[in-house]
């Protein structure tokens, strides 16, 4: 997917100038997280489960080798092929190369955001394959020609109207109403149904890789996951490292977490482990098996400051809290992953220079990290990147400079508080009238949007020290 | 000898605390810092305000230069460690002191910044639980009024129902609550104005909400969001009156609300 991020203040304006899709993002960040709080108070301790996940994951990141290779043992013995991929690239074709060795010409794909990272589907439909996505969220976006909004709910942006002008459109099914939400998922699961029996090749992604039995779990509400697993003769599994978890019970303490957290629900619909291709006892089921493991930086960002990122676990609850997401969208985000989750992973997976707004967008409020089902403190990460910015020097040199200055002064107290106590006054004078000003030299980021509100005249310290009342020194 | 005795109970008993202004209410809003200082007298506290405080280094640190954050976080530790409390009418700065300037420091200045984040409070916190305010002796306040949680506040400091306690004990009023009380206003430190658009966005969602509560009188305890909600209040036209909650609870306020013309 090719990224935007540069603009994402283009896209941000853009995003708050259309107020039907505000209105919806809105209300996403109104109930989403009412569902999130309900289901983690259903459960009960749910802090608990956050803090043990969170020692789980720590413990198999730091033993990231021993585990890999315990799992690559389980899944070769369960007659799974295992592929390494460094790139993306190396996923992309190594996913071509199967299907080739097939013969395939469909490819049935269920929801996979390492797919989107690593631009899969351009890859296979330049080689003449045909691929569709069998998410409805997925579906949707793929018939428009759009990207993800959003990392569980791809299509959150689209309203029903348009889905519905959208499948009258590419659909060649004649007249028909298609009023009810019901008709348009009804309309989509007859076409998807085809394409699932058509399909030679499956591709699906994975919540989590279970070492200790070498299988990988998928989590899903339509089942599309389970339809392109087990109807195509060949199945692709498209994960990365980070997925892996020792033991069947680490990945239901994840997916009990996850559900939770991502759609306020206590269960999805179907959570499905799959183990490898049909055995001869088997009624159904793939004839052959294949899991990509992608590293794609994972492993430099797990030698860095910002290895914790590596434990989320893509519930996309921090989206859904974090005001500025609700605010702007996933779009204005530029890539594959948006919100505070993609303003850390963004830079990392491709580059600071290229998305050096992300980490800015965030006021440190806090909610997202409160939320993490994986504790990941996401603002000082954030705040971590903004550091980098500053050393590496891809901030605005103006900027770099009225903090250098502000910070010389704050170190020179006699001089700032003359200045300030000279200051102060002048202002609370020119805004006396309106008790705010319109306008302020140098300082139009504020007054674009904004009044400045005039001082109330004289500094505190000035006032403080007329009295006789400030400490000089303390004896 | 014996008469003295008691005397010097009560003044080692008096709480020795330093008052730290914050930059914005030192040049903005000085009647913040007065009504802390009566309050704090109030609550049987010595005050004093030690000179040579400026601000506690947040733009620098949130903007990411960590290196010019560091000598101003120094300056601070060594300009309030003397005193027995530091009390700030800020939870934004009280966090920065308590949750962000140990991580900023190995070693000894490690020690010392957690030494004074131990003894650093959030002003409406420190007058409900560590020097509680007496009752008081004066007429309920006569006003609709809503509070705004600042986040630091809330999430590092966990100030949440310390100010709606001292509103109702020492006026007599009862918040009404904002929709969506616990989201942030889009103020952010220097966020606000390297993206005004959307941090105006939430300023607008918060000041919708709080025109819905009923509220005429919009309160918090961070004199950040309070500018910029007051600004962008301001701008809008709203007829919405926006103070600290310290002006409040210090006595009914006689100049005007932030932004505000004078009276």
């Amino acid at each position: 997917m090719k990224i935007t991020s540069d603009h994402f203040l283009e896209h941000a304006d853009a995003a708050l100038a259309d107020p039907d899709k505000a209105q919806r993002r809105d209300l996403l960040g109104l109930f989403m997280p009412l569902a999130r709080d309900a289901a983690a108070a259903r459960y009960g301790d749910f802090e608990a489960l956050r803090v043990h996940l969170k020692q789980v994951r720590r413990h198999t990141m730091e033993h990231l080798e021993h585990y890999l290779t315990r799992f690559e043992e389980e899944a070769l013995r369960n007659g799974n092929q295992v592929h390494f991929a460094a790139t993306p690239e190396q996923l992309n074709s190594t996913v071509l190369s199967i299907c080739q060795d097939h013969g395939a010409r469909r490819v049935a794909k269920g929801k996979s955001m390492v797919t989107e990272e690593t631009a899969l589907n351009d890859h296979l439909q330049q080689a003449g394959l045909d691929v569709i996505e069998t998410d409805l969220g997925e579906y949707i976006i793929q018939q428009a020609g759009e990207t993800p909004s959003h990392i569980v709910g791809p299509a959150l942006h689209k309203s029903l109207a348009e889905i519905r002008q959208l499948f009258l459109d590419r659909h060649d099914l004649g007249e028909r109403p298609l009023e009810q939400v019901a008709d348009i998922v009804a309309e989509a699961r007859g076409i998807l149904r085809e394409q699932f029996l058509q399909a030679e090749v499956g591709i699906i992604g994975a919540n989590a890789l279970v070492a200790e039995n070498g299988s990988t779990m998928l989590v899903t509400n339509e089942g599309n996951g389970d339809l392109c697993a087990n109807l195509p003769p060949v199945l692709i599994v498209c994960t990365t490292l980070e997925r892996i978890l020792p033991r069947v019970e680490d990945a239901m303490a994840l997916q009990r977490l996850l559900v939770r957290s991502a759609t306020g629900q206590p269960q999805t619909s179907y959570t499905s482990f799959y183990s490898g291709p049909q055995r001869d006892d088997d009624v159904d089921g793939p004839l052959e098996t294949h899991i990509i493991l992608l590293d794609n930086k994972r492993t430099d960002i797990l030698a860095s400051d910002y290895s914790e990122i590596l434990d989320c676990i893509r519930c996309g609850a921090c989206l859904n809290h974090c005001p500025i997401y609700v605010g702007v969208g996933g779009h204005a985000y530029g890539w594959v992953y948006p919100g505070p989750m993609g303003s850390v992973l963004t830079p990392l997976l491709t580059s600071l220079e290229q998305s050096n707004d992300l980490p800015n967008a965030c006021t440190s409020c806090g909610r997202c990290a409160e939320i993490c089902p994986a504790n990941i403190p996401l603002p000082d990460l954030l705040r971590d990147l903004r550091q980098e910015e500053s050393q590496r020097q891809l901030n605005s040199p103006r900027w770099r400079r009225g903090l250098r200055v502000h910070a010389w002064f704050l170190r020179h107290p006699a001089l700032y508080q003359r200045l300030s106590g000279w200051l102060m006054p002048v202002l609370a004078w020119l805004g006396k009238r309106r008790g705010s000003l319109r306008t302020l030299p140098f300082a139009a980021g504020w007054t674009g949007t904004r009044d400045f509100p005039a001082p109330e005249g004289g500094t505190f310290m000035r006032q403080y020290r007329k009295r006789g009342k400030v400490r000089r020194r303390r004896g | 000898m014996d008469n003295l005795k008691p005397k010097r109970k009560r003044t080692r008993a008096r709480r020795d605390v330093a008052l730290m202004v914050t930059c914005l209410a030192d040049l903005m809003r000085p009647s913040v810092g007065f009504a802390a200082v009566r309050l704090l007298e109030r609550a049987g506290c010595r005050v004093s305000v030690p000179d040579r405080q400026t601000c506690c280094g947040q733009p620098a640190y949130n903007s990411g230069d960590v290196n010019a954050a560091v000598p101003v976080a120094q300056a601070v530790i060594e300009l309030f460690e003397p005193y027995d409390y530091v009390v700030i009418p800020s939870g934004s700065c009280a966090g920065m002191l308590c949750q962000h300037y140990p991580a900023l420091f190995e070693g000894e200045w490690r020690e010392r910044a957690l030494a004074l984040a131990a003894k650093t409070w959030e002003l409406t916190r420190f007058l409900t639980e560590v020097a509680p305010l007496p009752s008081p002796k004066r007429r309920p306040l006569d006003a609709a009024v809503t509070y705004h949680d600042g986040c630091a506040g809330l999430r590092e400091m966990e100030v949440k129902q310390q100010p709606r306690q001292l509103l109702l004990q020492q006026c007599g009023v009862e918040v009404k609550e904002l929709a969506q009380t616990e989201v942030c206003c889009g103020f952010g430190g220097t966020f606000c104005t390297k993206m005004p658009a959307i941090s105006s966005k939430m300023a607008d969602d918060k000041l919708d909400n709080a025109v819905a509560s009923g509220a005429r009188l919009l309160l918090g305890g961070d004199l950040g969001c309070l500018l910029q909600l007051a600004g962008r209040a301001r701008r809008r036209g709203l007829e919405l009156e926006v103070r600290h909650v310290a002006e409040v609870l210090a006595g009914t306020p006689t100049g005007p609300g932030i932004g505000d013309p004078r009276r």
